[in-house]
């Protein structure tokens, strides 16, 4: 099956290279372009942090893109090796191979693409591939997509295919269908009106061959082998202001996350904005319910996903302020979020000289309200309905807040101040799956101040304290960062743990590190400890374990 | 199945090698479908700056070397536009879990300039973007003459300089 595939793309591709090379004389035109990352890691053991020895001493992830281009026709291909996969990664990456590679062609109203791909519908409620190498993210699509633009401000899409599973593919096949509207586009073509409308619809289908799955070890339960989904959704854009909807609706999945219940599933995405020099304005709401939509049923793991159910708090850049970070809970939350920027002017007697930055932002997510469906005693047994949910009704159990303000001002031309305080709630019992554990409740200090010696040298100072008398207590970080423009840095950092309620544990984890940049090709080395924790990168999030030693990365395009 | 693989992309690879040697021009914007902040989608290849030099960085909002380039740069950006006629395209990869939030932001720090959404990584993968804040200088052909990843203070100095040189007809040193 799978060489078929590989093989009549194969076929695609060098028919399509033919066109176009025939099209436009010998390959005349044609570009390559491509980048590279290296990560390796050596590793020592420190039993007392609980990194633990490893039998190979060093690992390593490399990746390489290649990508084609020739007018309308395009190809590419990544290789990817990991030997043995970094902690933190999933075994399962080991080994060395070429998991991605594509052909493309197209022309003012086609666009049609073969092999490997990524493709978002909307916001991603009911579709959505995509890769985030440095958290061994990739649920790419092997299979085939074409868009295709009837007529001006009218996008159709349509795709099939079976999802990346480490080095395998799932074995359900996806196959979606996206139109998009503008409305503007289509019917206002002299560009007359001032609101903008975009309007779309999205509907997705799975299938899978039907298994032997038993309900509490009695039932034999009727699986669905098709699942489908649909999404509609709206975008309204008048001046500063702007609103952004979809609804998603998916049909009864029973899967290990939902543990075979049969309801079907919803989610509600809006998000409404306005905007003008100076200041923004944005309030989001969020329900999800019973949405985790997978390729596989049985697959619990952060893999073979179909869609994408953003989570709405804001995603901190720094250690301590991302040392909680939420991550959205597919069987079921409601979520608030909201924040304001606001620049107070230039000149001005609090802005200074350079003006002031505040940005203060919210967060608040709870459970979904639940009630045993009708005729049901219990919530969510494998093999009924589960369970029914007023849509509107916020669930009693808080998962997640954050309060969160900063302050950012430039004093002089040489010396900048960033100062920020986060109350944090955070439930690890639902989101770690600590049974039993006390919520956190966090306050979160920083200051990160730059001061510039020259117009190349810098030094750039971070303090941060997180307090907290629940998990491993208090913890305090500093960071040094001194760098040379445009091609040396050099920190030094320390994250202390001095309230750890277990006083053997209050560790230090130190770490130095160095860079040179020059160009698009960048080396650093870092050497020290890293604490066992969650890192999260455009969205997802993954745990990495602890772990003491020698850090080398080098990344470059060109 | 590998064996083909391999093959197709040494083929492609020495063709390429080939057409690169007899024609050397820079490498153009590939096109790709992006969104601007009023919901618009603008096709990547179609960026320009009337024949003057164009600055294409990508940022997220959790990126804070990103935001501490753009904001540095915004505070000298007038200045930029009135000597140069440069223009800045902040690419935003931020995805469906914060693209709403990046229109609000970047208005409520006053930066002006252009900003497009690529929420799925489409124009990040076509233009080999590894690691953010990954700064692109395209001269008035729209051809890409210079590439650089990272940001330091001061980096935006050596920025503003390659792009005078570029006004003043000298050649950029890809580095």
């Amino acid at each position: 099956m799978n060489q078929k595939i590989i093989f009549s793309a194969s076929l695609a591709i060098l028919l399509f290279a033919g066109i176009s090379t025939r099209a436009q004389g010998i390959l005349e035109g044609g570009k390559v372009t491509g980048n590279f990352q290296l990560d390796a890691q050596a590793y020592q053991a420190d039993s007392a942090i609980g990194a633990y020895e490893v039998e190979e001493k060093m690992r390593m992830n490399a990746f390489a893109n290649i990508l084609y281009s020739n007018g309308n026709f395009n190809a590419g291909m990544r290789f990817e090796s990991y030997l043995n996969p970094l902690l933190g990664y999933d075994p399962r990456y080991k080994g060395s191979g070429v998991p991605y590679w594509f052909g493309s062609w197209k022309n003012e109203q086609f666009e049609i693409t073969v092999g490997n791909f990524y493709e978002q519908f909307g916001s991603g409620l009911v579709l959505r591939s995509y890769e985030e190498r440095n958290l061994g993210y990739d649920n790419a699509f092997r299979g085939a997509k074409v868009k295709f633009s009837p007529y001006n401000g009218v996008t159709l899409k349509g795709l099939i295919g079976t999802q990346r599973f480490f080095w395998e593919q799932g074995p359900g096949i996806v196959r979606g269908l996206d139109g998009e509207f503008a409305l503007n586009d289509m019917f206002d073509k002299d560009n007359t009106c001032k609101t903008r409308v975009t309007l779309g619809g999205s509907f997705v289908s799975k299938y899978q061959d039907l298994e032997e799955i038993m309900a509490n070890d009695t039932a034999m339960l009727t699986l669905p082998a098709n699942v489908a989904s649909w999404a509609a959704r709206l975008n309204v854009n008048r001046g500063g202001f702007s609103i952004d909807g979809e609804f998603a609706n998916k049909l009864n999945d029973p899967s290990s996350i939902n543990n075979f219940i049969y309801k079907n599933g919803q989610s509600l995405l809006v998000q409404a904005s306005y905007s003008q020099k100076g200041l923004g304005i944005i309030a989001s709401a969020k329900r999800t319910d019973n949405m985790s939509y997978k390729s596989k049923r049985t697959e619990t793991g952060n893999a073979l996903d179909i869609n994408y159910l953003p989570a709405l708090p804001r995603q901190h850049a720094y250690s301590l302020s991302a040392m909680y970070p939420y991550a959205t809970q597919p069987n079921g939350e409601m979520a608030l979020a909201g924040q304001i920027n606001y620049k107070i002017k230039k000149d001005s007697w609090v802005g200074g000289k350079y003006g002031t930055d505040i940005a203060v932002n919210y967060s608040r997510i709870t459970s979904i309200k639940m009630e045993p469906a009708e005729g049901e005693n219990t919530i969510g047994a494998s093999g009924t309905l589960g369970y029914q949910s007023p849509f509107f009704a916020f669930g009693d159990e808080l998962y997640f807040q954050d309060l969160n303000i900063e302050i950012q001002h430039k004093f002089t031309s040489s010396y900048k101040l960033l100062l920020s305080y986060m109350y944090l709630n955070y439930n690890i019992d639902v989101i770690e799956g600590h049974p039993g554990e006390p919520m956190v409740k966090a306050h979160i200090i920083i200051a990160d101040m730059t001061y510039k010696f020259n117009q190349t040298n810098a030094l750039k100072f971070e303090l941060q304290n997180l307090i907290t008398k629940q998990d491993d207590g208090d913890w305090l970080q500093f960071l040094f960062e001194y760098t040379i423009a445009p091609k040396w840095f050099f920190t030094f950092s320390d994250q202390y743990n001095y309230g750890n309620p277990d006083k053997d544990r209050q560790f230090h984890y130190m770490n130095v590190a160095a860079g040179y940049t020059q160009g698009s090709n960048r080396l650093s080395i870092s050497y020290g400890k890293q604490r066992e924790g969650i890192v999260c990168v455009g969205g997802v999030c993954r745990n990495v374990p602890a772990s003491n030693g020698l850090t080398l990365t080098l990344t470059s395009s060109f | 199945m590998k064996r083909i693989v391999l093959f197709l992309s040494f083929a492609l690879l020495v063709s390429a090698a080939i057409a690169q040697e007899t024609e050397n021009k820079g490498n153009k914007l590939p096109s790709v479908s992006v969104k601007n902040l009023d919901g618009q989608t603008i096709n990547t290849a179609e960026l320009s700056n009337n024949g003057k030099p164009m600055i294409v960085s990508f940022w997220a909002l959790w990126c804070k070397p990103c935001i501490n380039e753009l904001t540095t740069i915004a505070d000298v950006y007038d200045d930029w536009v009135a000597e140069t006629g440069v223009k800045l395209i902040a690419v935003s990869i931020d995805d469906s879990r914060s693209s709403s939030k990046v229109g609000p932001t970047v208005n409520g720090k006053g930066w002006e300039y252009e900003v497009l959404l690529d929420a799925n990584g489409d124009f990040k993968r076509a233009m080999n973007v590894n690691m953010i804040p990954h700064t692109f200088l395209i001269n008035g052909n729209g051809e890409i003459v210079w590439q650089h990843t990272s940001f330091s203070e001061g980096s935006e100095l050596q920025l503003i300089d390659m792009v005078r040189k570029l006004n003043a007809g000298e050649a950029i040193e890809n580095h």
